[in-house]
């Protein structure tokens, strides 16, 4: 083509795009038929799994982060199963080290911090307003790695070669030396995979919350889910590179005989502590803050009040994301640290207790000066509070040092834990399915399932971990597969497997509701709860489109604002998928930028993809082989192929 | 539904925009910050292997100055063809693009090709000890960048060649610009830090 060609071609395009058709039409009906066209996904196989709908994606996503939690809490029976009496012979030495491995790892690369950023593939484009998530097919290509990582690892462990070394995989126990065989490989190789997925769901985030939200709403009206989000977008690119950096360390002192963790020839096994840890405090933030922001935005809802103290809120969550970078060391105050480091790490431990109180204290005060409605979301966040108090409580016990060499590696820490993630994210987050099942489904969900499912699920797990202090006072180290009877642990380990399964039915409740809701729930209408964001003025389940027209937003609670009619924007194209960027701070519109429509190339570059790394477990030479068919595959992925969206 | 009640009209909107406009921008801009964490946190790990073992290099003579150093003139070199290309860019001028697209793609070649020639001159193996596993980690990371980027760079100046190459690709020419500037960047540091921490 030569470069008056191209001119002409510009030219030429304009011309078509002034003549374009637009949503400006008055005719809902056919306005309908045309949006449905251009951005529905085709019916069949080849439309499923080429789609880059945002809520296929996102629902296909949080159904595959439920499966993988249901796993985890089977091997968590499994493990209680064992644990019920002392000396018992449910399982063995070896396979309870896979079980509690696998239960972790699955819990929290596979299950937690994958279903909260699944809820928000699902649900920002449609607080934002806008048509699709930035980057819809980085999103398919995120949800096959994701669901290939997940399917190998678990692969593994039914061929027996799952990984035993728990859930951090500390070096030298992880190390060639000590792990012979493949499992430990399977672990370094699953992060590689949920990393690669969660990074690239992080930056569809960032960019669909900072360039595509609906014009008007300037910063001080983004909602706090969607504040949370950013956050826990920027948390996870800042954190999971250090967790990459390490396991690829770790794989390569395995495979090529690097010495990064061998201190024989130089290397060290702190190090590996440092850089998961770095990683891994921050994680537990990036599971607790987007479920900070489920609540935040589900109160005005049950409390008919905007949310009190909005702006301590942004700030406790801003900060909160600032602070969890600095406490990785409290994981290894038994490690002969020096001791004003230790001082150092107890300090900023406590710190970040403080932007947690002010969040908890500016809920309680929307609860407290509102009109609450006690529907089943608002049932798990008063449990949530309830959990997390107890739990952030333990949590300021083991912060300081004495405290936590004494309950280190013990049921207590056990204990503390499971509050913080079961009360702190798991509560807030069955609530929001309950919330928001109806935006997914166009139905509800019961609410007498929900009144069982809630308090079956709260006393059940105080029953089941409540205890678990004790036992750890009582010296009950975790990870061991039995205990001798003369130690008279038994009763109460027994009393805390019956109540885990009072828990785990609590679950099966869950999981029946969704399925029986889905055929028999109340038809929902757009906005069961009378919410006041942006993803309740569109139809439920939402149209391929999200909205017929974009929504401008003049106030932090949109749809209260307006109650009569909702203020829209016109004029993008409806012959080819649209979007309008705006501005970053004051959402200004920009651009009107077309948006990618469906391929198959997302999925073949994450085959590829898995390819490169299940080959390099065995050789370091897959490298070099894979990268070619991964080429190939991102290159086709990228080349236009001549339709509008590609041209405009 | 609510009834709508139309206030604003796009339709007058340009279809695609440069830097901070443009949504891909800042999707490149927040790869940068990813990628740029590894590079942190892998110089963070040397710091901290060098401090633990107090002597450095460990039982190797330090590296050898020449092929890092042609590779960083190379790379200072193509800071301003990257710098023209993009602004080329930017004014949709096809015909200097194009050019601009076929020189970068060369200068990306270069600094490639003389890396064959660094790896050894590392004077370690990567498992010879600690010492040598995180040189190559480093040098190794910073070659997959330049890989990247010399493939984007290739594919995309084949694109300009097409009847692809208009509208929004000039966008994603001046993103990829972007980009190699990071690559330039990180290697300045990663350079000092290699070949100058082990001569302190
Ligand atoms: C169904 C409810 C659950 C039960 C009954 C349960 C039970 C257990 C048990 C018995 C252990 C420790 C075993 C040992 O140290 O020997 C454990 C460990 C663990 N659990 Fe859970 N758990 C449940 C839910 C969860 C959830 C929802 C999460 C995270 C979101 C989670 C995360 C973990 C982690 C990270 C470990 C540590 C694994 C390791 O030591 O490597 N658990 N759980």
């Amino acid at each position: 083509m030569s470069v008056t060609e191209s001119d002409r071609l510009k030219e030429q395009e304009e011309r078509e795009d002034a003549g374009a058709p637009r949503d400006s039409t008055a005719d809902e009906a056919e306005l309908h038929r045309v949006l449905s066209e251009t951005w529905g996904t085709k019916p069949g196989f080849w439309g499923w799994i080429t789609t880059v709908d945002h809520k296929l994606i996102g629902r296909r996503y949080i159904a595959t982060t439920f499966f993988f939690l249901f796993l985890a809490g089977l091997a968590a029976m499994v493990m209680r199963a064992q644990l019920a009496q002392p000396e018992g012979q449910v399982v063995g030495p070896d396979l309870y080290n896979q079980l509690f491995t696998m239960h972790g790892t699955t819990m929290m690369f596979l299950f937690a911090v994958s279903v909260m950023e699944a809820v928000a593939v699902f649900i920002i484009p449609l607080v934002m307003g806008t048509r699709n998530i930035a980057f819809p097919r980085l999103n398919a290509f995120s949800y096959w790695v994701f669901l290939f990582g997940g399917v190998m690892v678990w692969g593994a462990f039914f061929l027996n070669i799952g990984p035993d070394v728990g859930w951090f995989a500390y070096v030298p126990l992880s190390g060639p030396e000590f792990s012979p065989g493949k499992r430990a490989d399977f672990w370094a190789q699953m992060i590689t995979f949920t990393e690669v997925a969660a990074l690239a769901v992080a930056v569809e985030l960032i960019v669909t919350i900072l360039k595509q939200r609906a014009p008007g709403m300037t910063l001080d009206r983004i909602p706090l889910f969607a504040w949370a989000m950013l956050v826990t977008a920027f948390m996870v690119m800042f954190a999971m590179p250090s967790v990459m950096v390490g396991s690829s360390m770790l794989i390569m002192d395995r495979l090529v005989g690097t010495h990064f963790f061998n201190p024989a020839e130089g290397g060290d096994v702190l190090l590996w502590q440092h850089l998961f840890w770095f990683f891994g405090h921050p994680e537990v933030y990036i599971i607790f803050v987007p479920a900070s922001g489920m609540i935040s935005v589900m109160l005005p809802a049950f409390t008919r009040r905007p949310v009190f103290g909005h702006l301590a809120l942004v700030l406790s969550v801003i900060s909160i994301g600032i602070l969890s970078f600095g406490l990785w060391v409290h994981h290894m105050f038994v490690t002969a640290l020096p001791q004003l480091g230790e001082s150092f790490f107890t300090a900023s431990s406590m710190l970040i207790a403080i932007p947690n109180g002010i969040q908890i204290f500016c809920w309680v005060a929307t609860i407290v000066s509102g009109k609450p409605r006690y529907a089943t979301p608002m049932l798990f966040i008063i449990g949530f509070i309830i959990t997390f108090v107890i739990g952030g409580l333990t949590g300021v016990m083991v912060a300081s040092v004495p405290l936590d060499t004494q309950v280190h590696d013990s049921y207590f820490v056990v204990a503390h834990f499971h509050y913080v993630l079961i009360g702190g994210a798991v509560f807030p987050l069955l609530g929001a399915v309950y919330y928001w099942f109806p935006k997914f489904t166009g139905r509800m969900m019961s609410e007498r399932l929900g009144r069982w499912n809630f308090w079956l699920a709260f006393l059940g797990f105080n029953a089941a971990f409540f205890p678990m202090h004790l036992l750890g006072l009582w010296g009950m180290p975790r990870r061991i597969y039995t205990y001798q009877p003369e130690l008279n642990w038994g009763d109460m380990n027994l009393f805390v497997s019956l109540a885990a399964v009072v828990v785990f039915a609590s679950f099966a409740l869950f999981l029946w509701n969704v399925l029986y809701s889905l055929r028999h729930g109340e038809p929902a209408g757009d906005n069961p709860w009378d919410a006041d964001t942006l993803e309740w003025a569109t139809s439920s389940p939402p149209p391929a489109y999200n909205f017929a027209h974009i929504p401008v937003v003049t106030a932090r609670e949109p749809l209260w604002a307006e109650r009569r009619a909702l203020p829209v924007a016109v004029g993008l194209r409806t012959d080819m998928r649209e979007l309008v960027i705006t501005s970053v701070t004051e959402a200004r519109p920009e651009l009107r930028e077309s948006s990618p429509d469906p391929s198959i190339w997302p999925l073949i570059s994450a085959i590829a993809l898995t390819g490169l790394f299940i080959g390099s477990i065995f050789t370091p030479w897959a490298v070099v082989y894979g990268s070619i068919p991964l080429t190939i595959a991102l290159t086709a992925w990228f080349w236009p192929k001549g339709d509008k969206e590609d041209e405009a | 539904m609510r009834p709508m009640r139309p206030v604003q009209d796009l339709s007058g909107l340009p279809s695609y925009g440069f830097g901070t406009k443009s949504p891909v921008w800042w999707g490149t801009l927040a790869f940068v910050a990813i990628e740029d964490g590894g590079f942190i946190v892998a110089i963070a790990s040397y710091l901290y292997i060098a401090f633990v073992n107090r002597v450095w290099p460990l039982r190797a003579p330090p590296p050898d100055l020449g092929p890092c150093t042609a590779v960083l003139v190379l790379l200072l070199i193509s800071l301003w063809p990257n710098w023209w290309l993009d602004r080329a860019a930017r004014e949709e001028n096809l015909r200097k693009v194009r050019i601009g697209m076929v020189v970068m793609t060369l200068l990306a070649t270069a600094p490639l090709i003389v890396r064959i020639w660094e790896f050894p001159a590392l004077n370690v193996l990567w498992d010879t000890n600690a010492y040598g596993s995180i040189n190559w980690l480093l040098l190794g990371l910073h070659t997959i960048h330049l890989l990247t980027d010399w493939g984007d760079t290739l594919v995309l100046a084949v694109l300009m060649f097409t009847r692809h190459g208009h509208g929004k690709r000039f966008s994603d020419v001046s993103d990829n610009c972007f980009y190699w500037y990071f690559v330039i960047a990180s290697w300045v540091v990663l350079y000092l830090f290699i070949y100058f921490v082990p001569r302190l």
